[in-house]
C-alpha cells in the first residue's frame, strides 16, 4: 500500500496552504471569524516572501470584493475569503463578480447571519447567495477544502465556464479543527492549474475595453441569458476537470458523494461536516440490517438535478437535512432544490425536511439516528409528515 | 456589449430606416463587455426623445439663452446666430423652450 504523508492542519490553514500554492497575482481581503485564520496565515506567506502575491489590506468586505473585481478586470488571477456578515457585506459586488464573468475563487467559511449576533457554523451566509450567480462547493473535511480551492481555481477559469466559484466548509467545525491532510507538491499544483490567461485585461493598452457599462432593456436580458447558460453548461464541463483532477492527483470528484447508497431503501441528504456524522449513523443502522445510505451533495450551484435525481429517485423515503432557514415556509433550500429535482422522475420518494444546527447547534449521531428510524416507518408505512421539523431546538 | 455598438441600422429598397436588427445573446460578448474604446460616439442618445423642439425663426433674438441651457449641447450656431438642434443628441427635455425669453421654441410630439 502507497505510504500517505498527513499532515495535521486546520480547515483554515489548509485553505490558506491551497492560497499560497495556487499563488494568486492579487488577494483583497478582510478578516472575520471563522475566516481570520485563512487571512492571517495567507498574510504571513505574504510577510515570508513565500507567494508573490499583491495582498491588499481593505477596509472592509464591500472594499474586498470590488478589490477583487478591479484586480480580476484587470487579468489578474484573484481571491479573496470570508464569512457571514462579511459576505452580507459584498453582497452587491458578488453578484456584480459573477455578471461580469470574473472567475474570482472564494473560500467562505459557513458562519450565522445575524440577528442575534453569532460565529458559530451554519449555512445561511452562503445559502443567501445561492442565487448570486457564483459556483458553489461544499466541504465536508479539511481535505476536500484542499482539494477543493484547487478544483474551483480550474472550473472558474475555464474559458467556457468564467464564473466565480465559492469553497464553503463549516465554521470552528472544520475551520478550526486540526486533521491529517495529505497535501500535493507545489509543482504538481501549479501544473494543474496553469497559467492564468484572462480573456481581457483594463491594463492592456493596446486594446482598450470597457467593463460593466450601462445595459438597458435592450441587452441586459441576452446578458443574463448567456449567465443562466454559462452555469447549465458547467454541469457538462466540470466533470472533464473532474477528470483532469483524478488523472494529475489521483483523487476523484463529482457532483456528490454517496455514501452506501446503492441499495439503500432510504437516505439522508446533507451538506459538508454533517455528512461525515451521518456516514456513522449509516454504519450502525447497516449493522443492524437496514437498507439506509447517505447522499452529500458537493455541488449546490450548479444544482446537478440529474445526477442527484437519478441517485434519490428510486428510495422510498429520504430526509434532507438543512443547516439553514429559509424563512420561505416551504421548507430549507437544499430541501426544495432536491424536491424540485425530484419532481419529473417518474418514481418520487417521499422526502422530509428537518432544519438543524443553526448558529452552531451540535448535531450528534443519535439525532440522525433518529432520523433515520422516522424514515424507516415512513418506508414502510408510507404515511409522510409533510411537516417541515426541527432537530435539537428545545421546544 | 452597450448597445450602440452592436446596432446594425438595417436600410430598407427604398432607402427608408428599417428597425434595427440587434445580436442575441449567443453572438455578444461576454457579462456586458466593450471590447473596443470609443463607441460612445455612435450612441445617438437622441433616439430617447418623444419631444421634439420647433423654434419659429421669425421670432428668435439668437440671445443664445437656450445654448447656455442646454444639457445635452445640442444648440446648433453659427455666427453668433442659433441655427437648429442637433437631434442625434436632443433628448427632447424641453428645457431650452422653458428658458427662451420671447417663446420661440415649442416643443411637439415627434411622429416615428
Amino acid at each position: 500500500m502507497k505510504k500517505t504523508k498527513l499532515i495535521p492542519m486546520m480547515g483554515d490553514q489548509v485553505a490558506a496552504y491551497a492560497m499560497r500554492q495556487v499563488e494568486p497575482d492579487v488577494v483583497a481581503a478582510y478578516p472575520i471569524t471563522p475566516q481570520t485564520e485563512i487571512v492571517m496565515s495567507f498574510s504571513q506567506y505574504v510577510a515570508d516572501g513565500k507567494v508573490k502575491t499583491e495582498l491588499i489590506p481593505v477596509e472592509s468586505e464591500h472594499s474586498a470584493m470590488s478589490a477583487c473585481v478591479g484586480a480580476a478586470a484587470a487579468g489578474a488571477r484573484t481571491m479573496t475569503a470570508t464569512s457571514a456578515n462579511g459576505l452580507a457585506l459584498m453582497w452587491e459586488i458578488v453578484y456584480i463578480a459573477a455578471s461580469t464573468r470574473l472567475p474570482i475563487v472564494m473560500p467562505v467559511v459557513n458562519r450565522a447571519l445575524s440577528a442575534p449576533i453569532n460565529i458559530h457554523c451554519d449555512h445561511s451566509d452562503t445559502m443567501g447567495a445561492r442565487d448570486s450567480g457564483w459556483i458553489q462547493i461544499y466541504c465536508e473535511n479539511g481535505q476536500e477544502v484542499y482539494e477543493s480551492i484547487i478544483l474551483a481555481v480550474k472550473i472558474a477559469e475555464h474559458k467556457d465556464i468564467q464564473l466565480p466559484v465559492m469553497v464553503c466548509q463549516d465554521g470552528f467545525i472544520t475551520s478550526h479543527a486540526v486533521e491529517g491532510i495529505e497535501l500535493f507538491d507545489d509543482k504538481v499544483v501549479k501544473g494543474f492549474i496553469g497559467e492564468y490567461k484572462p480573456r481581457f485585461s483594463l491594463l492592456d493598452v493596446d486594446h482598450p475595453v470597457t467593463v460593466g457599462p450601462l445595459d438597458l432593456q435592450d441587452f441586459y436580458f441576452e446578458h443574463k441569458r448567456q449567465q443562466s447558460e454559462a452555469m447549465d453548461n458547467s454541469i457538462k464541463i466540470i466533470p472533464k476537470v473532474f477528470k483532469e483532477f483524478a488523472d494529475t492527483f489521483g483523487k476523484r470528484h463529482d457532483f456528490s458523494e454517496t455514501y452506501r447508497l446503492e441499495d439503500a431503501e432510504v437516505a439522508i441528504c446533507a451538506l459538508s461536516s454533517t455528512a461525515g456524522t451521518a456516514k456513522i449513523a449509516v454504519d450502525k443502522l447497516r449493522e443492524e440490517g437496514h437498507k439506509v445510505g447517505l447522499m452529500k451533495p458537493r455541488f449546490f450551484r450548479p444544482f446537478p438535478r440529474e445526477h442527484i435525481a437519478k441517485r434519490l429517485s428510486p428510495l422510498k423515503a429520504i430526509a434532507v437535512l438543512d443547516r439553514s432557514e429559509s424563512f420561505s415556509g416551504n421548507g430549507g433550500p437544499l430541501f426544495t432544490e432536491i424536491k424540485a429535482a425530484l419532481y419529473p422522475e417518474r418514481h418520487r420518494p417521499a422526502v422530509l425536511n428537518y432544519i438543524y444546527g443553526l448558529g452552531g447547534r451540535d448535531i450528534f449521531a443519535e439525532d440522525i439516528e433518529s432520523v433515520f428510524r422516522t424514515l424507516l416507518d415512513v418506508a414502510k408505512t408510507g404515511a409522510t409528515d409533510e411537516r417541515i421539523q426541527f432537530i435539537g431546538v428545545r421546544e | 456589449m452597450k448597445a450602440s455598438t452592436q446596432k446594425k441600422v438595417n436600410k430598407d429598397s427604398k432607402g427608408k430606416q428599417a428597425s434595427p436588427q440587434k445580436k442575441g445573446w449567443k453572438s455578444i460578448p461576454m457579462g456586458g463587455l466593450i471590447e473596443r474604446g470609443g463607441t460612445a460616439k455612435e450612441y445617438k442618445t437622441g433616439e430617447w426623445r418623444t419631444f421634439i423642439p420647433v423654434r419659429d425663426e421669425a421670432k428668435c433674438i439668437n440671445c443664445m439663452i437656450c445654448w447656455v441651457y442646454c444639457p445635452d449641447s445640442s444648440i446648433k450656431t453659427q455666427d453668433g446666430k442659433m441655427t437648429g438642434f442637433d437631434m442625434d443628441y436632443c433628448k427632447g427635455c424641453g428645457i431650452c423652450a422653458s428658458v427662451c425669453p420671447v417663446k420661440c421654441i415649442k416643443m411637439e410630439k415627434e411622429e416615428k
